[in-house]
C-alpha cells in the first residue's frame, strides 16, 4: 500500500508539476523539487480524493518530504 | 498647502463580542472571545466548526425594509458601524459639505451571502432567475455607496480590496487625503461576512483555519478562525474637530504599505518590515515611543513567528518594551474588515491606556517571545500605537496611532 501511495503521489508531481520522474525518490523534500506549501495542499487534496481519506491540518503541516506525507496517507488510509 | 493634523473623533463597530464600541471594549478588555460553532451554514459539511459571529442581530432594528433590500449583510454592517462613528464624533455630514467628506471602504469579497443565494436559486434549486437587486448587494463597493447614500456625502467614495490588509488601506488613505487637504474629514473602515457554505469550503480547502481556536503566538497554534463584522472610524482636520468642540480620541499620524511580491499566500518577513518602517517615517514617529502593536496575529504558525521578527528586526532593541497582541483571538479574522476592528481597538487602547489581551494564549513559542499580553488586559500608558495588516497576496498595511493628550 506504501507503495502505491508513494506511485501515486509521484504521478501527481509529475503530471500536475512538471518535474522529472527520476529526480523524485521516498526521501525527496518537496522544497528540493521546487514545491513550497501550496503545492503540498493541492497534492493532499488529490491524495485525499483519490483514497477518499481527510488528513487533518496539523499533519499536513508537518510534510516536508515525501515519506513524511506518503506516512501521513498511509496512517489515514489505516484507520 | 502644509500638512495638516487628523484625528478621529468616532468609531463605529459591530462583531460578535459586541454590537456597538462600548460593548465590544467592554469584551476586549475582559477578554471575552466570541468564538464558537457558527450557525449561519451546516457545519457537518465543513471541517472546521468554529467562527466567530455576529449574535444576536436583527436587521429590523437597524433598518426599514426598502433599507434592507439594497443591502448584503456586509454592506449593514458597514453602515452600522458608521453610523455609531458618525453619532459619536457629532460631525455633520450632510449634503453641504458632502463634497469635502470622504467614505473608503475595505473589503476582501463584498456581498458573499448575496452571491451565494444566486448560486443556491440558479444551481440547486433550478431557479431561471435571480433577485433583480443581486447585482447591487453583491457589488463590492455597496458598502460605501450606501453610507454615502445615506449620509449625502458627495466626495471622493470608493472601496479598497486588498484581502486582511484592505481596511487598513481604506483608513490610510482617508487619512492622506485629509492630511493632503483633498477632503476635511472622512468615514473609512470596512467590513465582512464570510459565512456561507462555498466561501467556508474554499477556506478548508487552503488548511489555514484551525478547528480549535484561534491562539495568536502560542506554540501550539493552529490557524485563524473566521469572524464576521464591521468596523468605522471618523476623521476629520484637527482644525475641523476643535472648531466646534469633539472630543477626540486619538490621532492618527502614520501609514505605511509595501508588498512582497513573493508569494500569493506565505508572507514575506521584509516586507512587513518595510511596512511598518513606513508607517513611522510617515509619522515621523521616534521608534522607541510605540508602545503597543495591534498584530496581524492570525494564529497562524507562519504569520505569527514572521511577525514577531519582523518587529523585532525593526525596533531593534526597544522591541522587548512593545506590548503586541492579536484581538483575532476575541474577534476572530474578519478578513476585508479585520483591521477596521482593530483601528478601533487600536484607538480605545491608546485613549484609555490599556493593553488589550491576547487570549486562549497557553504555550510560549521562543519564535514568538515579545510581550504580547496573554490572556488579560492591563494599563500600560501608550504614547505611539501601531496597528499591522499582512495579507494574502503579499500586501501588506500599517495605520499609525498617536495619544492625543491636547493642543
Amino acid at each position: 500500500m506504501s507503495e502505491e501511495v508513494f506511485n501515486r503521489i509521484k504521478d501527481l508531481i509529475v503530471t500536475k508539476k512538471g518535474v522529472e520522474a527520476e529526480k523524485i525518490n521516498i526521501d525527496s523534500s518537496f522544497e528540493e523539487l521546487g514545491m513550497d506549501s501550496l503545492d503540498a495542499v493541492e497534492l493532499v487534496a488529490d491524495m485525499e480524493e483519490i483514497f477518499n481519506v481527510n488528513i487533518p491540518n496539523t499533519d499536513l503541516q508537518n510534510f516536508k518530504t515525501i515519506r513524511q506525507a506518503v506516512e501521513g496517507l498511509q496512517k489515514a488510509i489505516s484507520q | 498647502m502644509p500638512d495638516r493634523r487628523v484625528v478621529i473623533t468616532g468609531t463605529g463597530v459591530i462583531t460578535s463580542i459586541g454590537h456597538n464600541t462600548e460593548q465590544f471594549w467592554n469584551s476586549i478588555i475582559q477578554c471575552a472571545s466570541g468564538i464558537g460553532p457558527y450557525e449561519a451554514v451546516d457545519s457537518t459539511l465543513v471541517r472546521f466548526k468554529n467562527g466567530a459571529e455576529v449574535k444576536d442581530y436583527n436587521p429590523a432594528a437597524y433598518f426599514e425594509q426598502k433599507e434592507l433590500d439594497l443591502m448584503d449583510r456586509f454592506a449593514q454592517f458597514a453602515l452600522i458601524a458608521a453610523k455609531e462613528a458618525v453619532k459619536q464624533s457629532g460631525m455633520d455630514c450632510n449634503a453641504d459639505n458632502g463634497t469635502r467628506t470622504a467614505v473608503i471602504c475595505g473589503t476582501s469579497i463584498g456581498g458573499v451571502v448575496s452571491q451565494e443565494k444566486t448560486y443556491t436559486d440558479l444551481y440547486r434549486d433550478n431557479k431561471t432567475r435571480v433577485h433583480p437587486l443581486s447585482i447591487p448587494r453583491t457589488m463590492p463597493n455597496s458598502a460605501a455607496s450606501n453610507i454615502s447614500m445615506h449620509f449625502g456625502i458627495t466626495g471622493p467614495v470608493y472601496t479598497i480590496s486588498t484581502a486582511c490588509a484592505s481596511s487598513n488601506h481604506a483608513i490610510g488613505n482617508a487619512f492622506w487625503l485629509i492630511r493632503s487637504g483633498i477632503c476635511d474629514r472622512a468615514l473609512a473602515g470596512g467590513s465582512e461576512t464570510p459565512f456561507t457554505y462555498t466561501f467556508l469550503k474554499s477556506w478548508e480547502a487552503i488548511r489555514v483555519v484551525a478547528n480549535d481556536t484561534c491562539r495568536p503566538f502560542s506554540k501550539n497554534r493552529q490557524g485563524m478562525i473566521l469572524g464576521e463584522g464591521g468596523g468605522m472610524l471618523a476623521m476629520e482636520t484637527l482644525e475641523s474637530a476643535q472648531a466646534r468642540g469633539a472630543t477626540i480620541l486619538a490621532e492618527i499620524v502614520g501609514f505605511g504599505m509595501s508588498s512582497d511580491a513573493s508569494h500569493i499566500t506565505k508572507p514575506d518577513q521584509l516586507g512587513a518590515e518595510r511596512a511598518i518602517r513606513l508607517a513611522l517615517a510617515d509619522g515621523k514617529i521616534p521608534f522607541n515611543e510605540v508602545d503597543y502593536i495591534n498584530a496581524h496575529g492570525t494564529g497562524t504558525l507562519v504569520n505569527d513567528s514572521m511577525e514577531i521578527g519582523a518587529i523585532k528586526n525593526v525596533f531593534g532593541s526597544h522591541a522587548g518594551q512593545i506590548s503586541v497582541s492579536s484581538t483575532k483571538s476575541m474577534h476572530g479574522h474578519c478578513l476585508g474588515g479585520t483591521s477596521a476592528i482593530e483601528a478601533v481597538v487600536t484607538v480605545m487602547a491608546t485613549l484609555k491606556n490599556i493593553l488589550p489581551p491576547t487570549a486562549n494564549y497557553q504555550e510560549p513559542d521562543p519564535e514568538c517571545d515579545l510581550d504580547v499580553v496573554p490572556n488579560a488586559s492591563r494599563h500600560k500608558k501608550i504614547r505611539y500605537a501601531l496597528s499591522n495588516s499582512f495579507a494574502f497576496g503579499g500586501l501588506n498595511a500599517v495605520i499609525a496611532f498617536k495619544k492625543w493628550e491636547g493642543s
